[in-house]
This record gives structure tokens, sequence and C-alpha cells, in this order.
């Protein structure tokens, strides 16, 4: 569970990135993040995990509050979460196991992993990761040699690798082809229907996050605008998050296919059915 | 532009040149033409030998030793990675060490240090970290940042940042600029000799001294020789490692 | 949690990239070791074990610097500005046809032209501009003349090298719309390759003057004039002060060159 309260950045440029952000994730909830560019939704993730500093508010994830840790408890923290990255950002002269291993650097020592002796259980747990996402025998080629689609499956991996009690994605599928995007998003939403993982994936593409996520939060200018249920998702709302444009053109042209049968489809016929949490709708 | 002519016409005036003597030089230049053109390796072979052998032992020493200390001064030495007092100390070192020419610093270690090539040693070293740590740092720099923040990202510790991020990135330039430091590095071990620091330099500055052009010529062979075939293996290794 | 894979070994390299590897790093190793041994073999360590000491005497007799030496180093500091200025002009100019009789896509002819002028850059690379002045000494005499033909000789093929590979790498439609048009030879040059290659030519001739600032400074040592001329006359008289003075001198010459060839080079690119 993951809470956030009164969150804010303002950058050294005097840029206000996030202004007294509140809400807060249960377990097992997907939460898509959307907004305009420049709304402040890559800056809210990144304070999340501290690779952007906060300048004011809270942090809790569990019982531990994470805006106040330094050092080896910074650490600690930031391996309970799992961070997946727009453009991949895996180490592209390591190899797909190197990179999907990198997740467990802050279990073993440095002299350890500068060998690349990871406990067997390590690996054992990155072999049956990158069976789930597919790619279980592509793991001695170096991450470069990947498809952009298969890459960001390593990306997961490697998220999942550190056994997070959160995951993070920073525009995910913001570099792949649409049916590759989706395919992503449901192995995302999926992984955290079988773990009871909290997601946080801040997104572009509005239909995209309707049917991949639980519950939506839209940021404009650094502020929450909306906070409901995919469904609530009206034309209203997203006149409020991204100003006024004729949204119903874009929902027709962008209804759900079934092309991609890829990955569990019987999680994501029970996907509306096993929501856990009702958030509600608030007014800006 | 009508000031660089006026600096040309100041320039040009000021340099006096003794035509005669340049006249009577010409035909010792026609000698060493000869002597290039017809190199005599075998009558001064033994010095050769020796200060061939003393450059090629510089030049690797230097190298190795100089790599070995730029890799800790170029990871200081760049913003991304290192906290600000460290930053200043290790850029520090490298201004110092690229502001002066390897023979002022070879004249100041030879005095130290004695005549030989440990003297010469230590200034192709001492260059070497300039060179290499500067090169190194802007590379660190130029790292892709999303590499680094995703290894951060997983809790990883700085040294592990450093391996696993950074160290996979810069590697291949760091083997390609090692072996352009070696290149430069033989290029001037056979000239540091003239002030005393070893290497062939000595042996060429003797045979210029006492007018033997054609042992001069055989030296300059060897060493346009060695310096294409470094150059030659060290593009073969450079593609080998991308 | 995931769970249910059997056990798979995964090994970081096969054993023979590992062999391989090993090998590899033991051959430096020990190739580093043999060079060491070769090197010091008639290193007397005495002497090293004394260097803090001299160092120290050294240091003592720098300080204070001469400054009243400053007065007769105006002079060589000009002729050393000159040797530079007037080689690299020199270089320039017998770089630029090197270049075009090297680049594989100017050359008149690849297989008896382009060895040549390759041949030419690799010498003048090869040697150092203070082996050429050492060699010039001999042969015209000390003095101003013999540093200028000098730091010419080294800037050629450094010019032509940069410039040649910049010429290859030009676009070739352009060429190819001024050869559409019938222009001739030289006229292709003229209106197609010169105005993409410019740029490149005016930061690699300032870039060789910024580095030609520091060897000039040094010529002097074998009698090619210059700083270090004075550099050669405090030494032989252990005038240690009247050094530091020579240092400092050549220091804020090279900091000024270098704040000038980056000012221009950004100018120009």
């Amino acid at each position: 569970m993951l809470e956030l309260k009164a969150l804010s950045k303002t950058y050294k440029t005097g840029d206000r990135a996030l202004s007294d952000i509140s809400f807060s994730v249960p377990a097992g909830q997907v939460v898509g993040l959307i907004g305009p560019s420049g709304a402040g939704k890559s800056s809210l993730i990144r304070c999340i995990n501290r690779l952007v500093e906060p300048t004011a508010g809270s942090v809790c994830l569990g019982e531990t509050e994470l805006t106040t840790l330094n050092g080896r408890a910074l650490r600690q923290a930031r391996r309970r979460i799992g961070m997946i990255f727009q453009e991949y950002a895996l180490v592209e002269r390591l190899t797909v196991m190197e990179n999907v291993l990198s997740g467990r650097l802050s279990y073993v020592s440095s002299w350890r992993s500068f060998l690349r002796r990871f406990p067997q259980a390590d690996i054992d747990q990155a072999f049956s990761l990158l069976n789930r996402v597919g790619l279980g025998d592509h793991c001695n080629k170096r991450a470069d040699e990947l498809s952009g689609g298969q890459r960001q499956r390593v990306g997961i991996a490697r998220a999942l690798e550190q056994n997070p009690e959160l995951l993070l994605a920073d525009e995910p599928t913001a570099s792949l082809d649409p049916k590759t995007s989706r395919q992503i998003m449901r192995l995302i939403q999926s992984v955290c229907r079988e773990m009871n993982l909290p997601a946080i994936i801040n997104i572009h593409d509005v239909v995209l996050a309707q049917n991949f996520t639980d519950r939506i939060i839209g940021l404009r200018a650094g502020k929450v605008v909306f906070d409901g249920l995919p469904s609530t998702l009206s034309h209203e709302a997203l006149t409020r998050i991204y100003g006024a444009e004729d949204w119903g053109q874009m929902q027709q042209a962008n209804e759900p296919q079934d092309d991609d049968v890829l990955l569990d489809n019987t999680l994501n016929s029970s996907l509306n059915s096993s929501l856990d949490s009702s958030p509600m709708l608030v007014s800006s | 532009m009508s000031g660089s002519v006026v600096y040309l016409i100041l320039a040009i005036n000021s340099v006096e040149v003794d035509w005669f003597r340049v006249y009577e030089g010409l035909e010792r230049g026609w000698r060493f033409i000869q002597g290039f053109l017809t190199p005599d390796f075998s009558s001064r072979w033994q010095d050769i030998q020796i200060g061939l052998i003393e450059s090629l032992t510089m030049t690797l020493t230097s190298t190795v030793a100089g790599v070995l200390v730029s890799v800790p001064i170029g990871i200081g030495a760049a913003r991304n990675l290192a906290p600000a007092p460290v930053y200043m100390f290790c850029r520090s070192i490298i201004t110092l060490s690229r502001s002066f020419q390897e023979i002022i610093i070879a004249i100041l270690l030879v005095s130290m240090f004695g005549f030989g090539p440990f003297a010469g040693f230590l200034t192709l070293t001492f260059a070497s970290i300039g060179f290499l740590s500067k090169l190194l740092a802007e590379d660190i720099e130029d790292c892709d940042s999303a590499q680094i923040d995703a290894i951060r990202a997983s809790g990883a510790r700085w040294w592990q940042v450093v391996n696993y991020a950074v160290q996979p990135q810069v590697m291949p330039r760091l083997i390609g600029l090692s072996l352009y430091r070696l290149d430069i590095n033989f290029r001037e071990s056979s000239v540091i000799g003239i002030v005393g620091a070893g290497g062939v330099g000595a042996t060429l500055n003797t045979a210029i001294d006492r007018y033997e052009y054609d042992s001069a010529g055989a030296i300059l062979i060897i060493i346009i020789a060695i310096v294409l075939v470094v150059e030659y293996s060290s593009s073969y290794i450079r593609r080998w490692v991308q | 949690m995931i769970s249910g894979a059997d056990t798979q070994i995964w090994q970081f390299r096969t054993p023979k990239q590992h062999i391989l590897r090993w090998l590899g790093w033991f051959w430096l190793v020990a190739l580093t070791v043999f060079c060491w041994n070769l090197m010091t073999e008639d290193t007397i360590w005495a002497f090293v074990a004394d260097a803090p000491r001299q160092a120290s005497d050294i240091g003592g007799r720098m300080l204070p610097p001469r400054w009243g030496y400053l007065n007769q180093l105006w002079q060589p500091l000009w002729d050393t500005l000159n040797i530079a200025t007037l080689g690299t002009l020199i270089g320039v100019i017998i770089a630029i046809p090197v270049a075009f009789l090297a680049a594989g896509n100017t050359t008149p002819s690849r297989y008896f032209v382009r060895p040549v002028a390759l041949l030419i850059i690799v010498t003048s690379r090869s040697i150092n501009s203070l082996i050429w002045a050492l060699l010039l000494v001999a042969i015209i005499g000390p003095g101003l003349l013999a540093g200028i033909i000098a730091i010419g000789l080294r800037s050629i093929g450094f010019v032509a090298k940069l410039l040649y590979e910049a010429i290859e790498e030009i676009d070739e439609k352009q060429v190819e719309a001024i050869r559409a048009t019938g222009a001739s030879g030289a006229q292709i040059i003229d209106y197609a390759i010169i105005p993409q290659i410019l740029p490149a030519f005016w930061g690699i001739s300032v870039f060789r003057w910024d580095i030609n600032i520091r060897e000039s400074t040094i010529l002097g040592l074998v009698g090619a004039g210059g700083l270090g001329l004075q550099l050669q006359s405090s030494l032989s008289t252990l005038a240690w002060n009247q050094v530091t003075v020579i240092f400092l001198v050549i220091l804020a010459t090279v900091i000024v060159s270098e704040w000038v060839s980056a000012k221009v080079r950004q100018a120009v690119l």
C-alpha cells in the first residue's frame, strides 16, 4: 500500500512540477496516470523512488516513510519498488540475464555482483520470470540484439526480479507499436493481478489506460484533476485534463481489438470483476 | 583582414635568416635525404637496439600505469558520479597534467630521478593521466542517464552502478583511448630522450649531432614503421571490441 | 509468487570465453612485468629514493621566481608566437593539396598518387616537431627559420589527415548535382566540395595552431628559437628561479591560446 500526502516538487529553475498531490494506492490496484506532456507525470513517479527529490510532502510505502531516507536505508527502500522505463533503459551491452539479475543488486555484495556470482535462488527466479514474459531462450543474448517489445519484457522481468511491493512504469509503451503496446500493458496488468502488486503506470495513450488499468488519475499542471474508474472518464473529464478536443472521435477509432491473445486471457476476462477498490471522483 | 596582413609583415620581418648558412645547409639536407633513402641499420645497431627497447618498454609500462591511475581519476572527474569536492580535486589533477608539455615534465623529472627510462616512464605516465582521465570523464558524462537511473532504481550501491550501468557503456571507448594513448606514448618516447629521459630519442640525437644521416634515417624509418604497426593493429582491436 | 521452475544453471561466460579472457589478462600482466624489469634493469634506485630530497632542493631554488627576468622574455615570446603561426600557415598551405590527393573521392589516381600522399602524411605525423627541429637545426643552422619549418612539416600530416577524412565524408549528392551541370573537375571542387569542408578546415587549422603554440615553446631546447632557447640557457646555468618564470609564461601562453582556439572553433562550427 502506497500513500502520498501533499507531495510537491519545485525544480531549481523555479518550475513547479507537482503541487500538493495526495492519493493512496491499495495492494493489487493498477493505476493509470494520464495528463498532457509536462503535467508532472514523470516527476511524480520519480519522486516516489526518489530518483527526483520531492520538495515537500510525504511518500509512505507500507510503514516506511520514503522521503527522509538516506544511504543504505534508501537503497533498501528502492529495492521494494520495481521500475519500468520509457525506451526500456536496459544496459544495452549486458546480456538479458545480467539485466534481469541487476534487479537483485541490492541483495548481494558488490564483490559477488562484480563476479556475476548470484545466489542460485536469484538465478532460478530470473529464469522463471524470463519464461513468464516469454523470453526463456534469449537469456544469453545481448540486450541490444532484441526488438523493442522484447526489451520492454526484459525491463519488466528486471523490475519483478526485485520482488517489489510496488511497480512504477514511466511511459512503458512510448516507443512501441500499437499491438506490442497492448501486449506489454496486458502483461503488466496480469503480473500485478498474480502477485497482488500495486502499480502506477504513467501513460500517454488514454484508450490503453482505460483498457488495462483499474483506476485513472489525471494530472494537469502538477495537480490531480481527475481520480476515478476508467469507465467514468468522461469527455468532460478529458477536457479538464487535456483541454478542449473532439474526444468522441478518439474513442471510436480505438475500439479494443482482440488480435493479441499471447498472454493469459483468463486473467483479462476477470479484469473488471476483480476490482478491489472503489476510487472516487475528486473535484479540482 | 588588414590586421592579419600587418601581423604577417611584422612576423616575417622578425625572422632573421642567414641565407648563406641556409645555402650551405642545402648540401647537408641533400645528404640527409640520401641517408633516408639508403638507411644504415648496421653500424649503430647496438645503440639503436638499446634505445628501441627503452622506448618500447617505457611505452607499454607507462600506458598500463596511466590507465590504472586514470580510471579512478576519470570516474572522480565525472559530474554525474562524483560528489563536488572529489570532482574539483580530480579536475585539478587533470588540468595540471594537461598544462605542461611532456618535454618540460621530463626535464623536471630527469633532474629529480636521474637520467634514464625511469624518468621517461614517469613523464609518460603523468601525461597519459591527464589525457585519459579527461576523455574518460567526458565519456562517462555522456552516458545514457536512463540506464544509470534504472540500475540506481533497483537499490544498487554506487559501486554497483559503476559496474553495471557505466562500465558496459564506456568500456569500448576506454579500450580505444588506451590504444590511442599507446600510440602517442610511443611517439613521445622517441622525443623525451633528447632531454635525457631514455628511449630512442637519445640515439637519434647523437646520430644527428655526429652528422650520421644514414643512421638517423634508419632510426626514423623504424619509428615510422612502428607507428604504422601500432596504428593498424589498434584499429583492428577497436573494431573487434565493438 | 512465481514458482515451479526447475533449477537451471546460468553461466556468465562459456568456459572457453572464460579461459580466453583469463589468458588475455595474464598475457598483458606478464608482458607489462617483463617490460618493467627490462626497463628498470639499469635504474639506480638510490637516485630514485633520493628524488624527494632533489625535488625539495629544486623547489627551493625555483622559489621565489626571479620576476626581473620577465623583461628578457618578451622578444622570445614574440618569436614563439611567430614560429607557431607562420609554421601553421606553411603546414596548412601544403596540407591542402596533399589532403585532396589522399582523399579516396578526389584523388586523381588511387594506385599511384594516393599512396604517395598517404606516405607523406604518415611520415609527417610519426615524427615529432622536436625531431624535425633537431634535423633542421643541423641542416640549415639554428634560428627561427628551422623552428618554423619544423612546425610546418609536423603540421602537414596532422592537418592533411583530418582534412582528407572530412573530404571523404562529404555528401556525394551535392557533388553529383554540380557534375550534372557539366562542371569541370576544378569547378566541382570549388562549388561542391570546398563549401562542405570549409568549417572543418578552419576548425582543424585553429586546433593545430593551438597545439603548435605548445610545441613551439620548447623547440628552442634544440636551438630552433623562441622561449625554449631561454629555457635551455637557464637550465644549463642551473638558474632555477628563471626556469620558474619561463614555466609561468609558457603556462599563461598555453591557456590564452587554448581560450582563443576554443572561441574561434565555436564561431566557425
